[in-house]
């Protein structure tokens, strides 16, 4: 049965199986935000503090464990990619980086809109901010890394290093409200003890981040084709598709 | 220590010691941007004195990161950096040999004329002291962290502004260490426990430095 | 709803607008390709 899967570490075998992937993802993220949107804005109560601003958090928390969540997969493949020198695995963390960058953004964003009407401020330089703002300028410095080599091979194997250098940005950003008591709310979510928020709340949030990981999925596999296309351009069967397209 | 160690070095303080307008390019450049921050902000004493340690830390981090593509690119282009990839001795501490003598041409100039620096801004003689300090421990680090930015960088265009583009994030908890342990003791804190951290920062950079720069070296020889 | 409007419309439309930028930036490349 591994057998059988190792094939998909083929680009030419991987791209065909991508897009049979990205519309089923594409749906899945589509129900998953109608019913956590639903969730969000008809059956969660109004907070007895915030008001209704609060709902801001059903983007906000869902965006940035996408933004961590992303890092980390990304510098995984990158990292296996290093090892064992699969020209698939450094394309998927190519491919992951935009869509990484792009919740990073809206984390900060949806953070700062939050942060006015609750706390009164759009930006504070506590340590959370700050890493979250420092994983927005690892995205970037990947992507411009990749892009400035030409050689696509040595730019995984440069682009791995990177990412694997600033993979301790995450636990950072993830225990800093531990470490550093400033700011941001200490963690409402555990695995062991009982959630001291709202159930309607965690229902909500946990459907739209459900919903955020299916979109990155179909996003990044669409992306991962074009890069395929892109690197495999000499391949014959590129040439083969695309003079049949 | 390997008898690679000492030889590079020696080599390596050599010429730049027949460069000397480089390391004065850097100490130059430090004291100019230092000196623009009262220009640009206003010369109300309680303000400089406020942001001192962040301004000096921030000049001195600029002025270090111009440095960054000499590290390689003098050897890569003549031939040097390939023998040191295929030399016997360990990769690590040639690496090592070259970020200690960047170092001792440019950070540790640095670290030295910042309490000058700080006078300009008005600190007061205890935080001047931990200025130096800090700087003493966090210089290495951006030495460290930034060879491995060049490395990553090597021979591709528009390298130089690139390495500090990538060591910058990497560098942050470095800056708020750093100043902070001077407005700490500004403030009537005890900077040991911001100190403390840089040390650990400088632990964890040495290992992390020369693994990232040769790996980085490797694949940009390859 | 009323007074935090402007938060939340800031937050979900920007949301939005970045998610339609992606998947515009993919398609039009594809057409580039």
């Amino acid at each position: 049965m591994t057998s059988e899967l190792y094939r998909y570490a083929a680009p030419q075998a991987f791209f065909p199986l991508a897009g049979k992937l990205v519309p089923w993802f594409s749906i899945l993220a589509g129900l998953l935000a109608l019913a956590g949107l639903y969730v969000a804005f008809l059956v969660a109560p109004t907070d007895a503090t915030q008001g209704e601003a609060y709902r801001i958090i059903f983007i906000h928390v869902p965006a940035a464990w996408m933004s961590m969540f992303i890092y980390l997969v990304m510098a995984g493949w990158a990292g296996f990619g290093l090892a064992f020198n699969t020209r698939l695995s450094g394309m998927m963390a190519s491919a992951l980086a935009p869509t990484g960058a792009m919740f990073t953004f809206v984390a900060l964003w949806t953070g700062a809109l939050w942060g006015k009407p609750t706390w009164g401020t759009y930006w504070v330089w506590d340590a959370r901010l700050t890493s979250e703002l420092v994983l927005l300028f690892l995205y970037l410095g990947f992507i411009a890394l990749k892009g400035a080599i030409p050689d696509p091979a040595r730019a995984d194997r440069a682009g791995a290093i990177l990412a694997l250098v600033g993979v301790v940005n995450v636990p950072i950003i993830y225990f800093s409200v531990q470490w550093w008591n400033t700011l941001h709310q200490g963690a409402s979510i555990s695995m062991t003890s009982a959630p001291s928020m709202a159930a309607t709340m965690l229902i909500g949030m946990l459907l739209m981040a459900l919903a955020a990981w299916m979109y990155s999925i179909a996003v990044t596999l669409a992306r991962l084709r074009k890069i395929i296309i892109e690197r495999e351009r000499d391949a014959q069967w590129v040439r083969i598709q695309r003079n049949a397209a | 220590m390997s008898p690679a160690f000492l030889p590079v070095l020696r080599r390596e303080l050599q010429i730049a010691l027949r460069r000397r307008g480089d390391a004065l390019n850097v100490l130059v450049f430090f004291v100019v941007v230092a000196s623009l921050f009262p220009l640009g902000v206003g010369p109300e004493p309680g303000l400089l004195r406020a942001m001192a340690a962040g301004v000096v830390w921030i000049a001195a981090l600029l002025a270090a990161l111009l440095s960054l593509p000499r590290l390689f690119a003098a050897d890569h282009a003549d031939g040097t950096l390939e023998q040191m990839l295929v030399s016997p001795q360990p990769l690590p501490l040639i690496v090592l040999a070259k970020i200690a003598a960047h170092w001792l041409t440019t950070g540790l100039p640095l670290a030295i004329a910042a309490p000058l620096i700080g006078l300009q801004y008005g600190l007061p003689g205890d935080a001047l002291g931990v200025l130096l300090v800090s700087l003493l421990i966090g210089t290495p680090v951006l030495s460290l962290l930034g060879a491995a930015g060049a490395a990553l960088t090597l021979g591709v265009r528009g390298g130089g502004a690139l390495a500090g583009l990538l060591v910058l994030p990497i560098f942050v908890p470095v800056l708020v260490f750093g100043a902070g342990s001077v407005t700490a003791m500004l403030i009537g804190i005890n900077p040991s426990s911001y100190l403390s951290l840089l040390g650990a920062f400088l632990a964890v950079s040495s290992l992390v430095g020369p693994w990232a720069a040769c790996a980085a070296l490797r694949v940009a020889l390859d | 709803m009323s007074d935090y409007g402007f938060y939340l419309w800031g937050s979900y439309g920007m949301t939005v607008l970045c998610i339609c930028l992606e998947i515009l930036f993919l398609r039009s490349k594809k057409a580039k390709a």
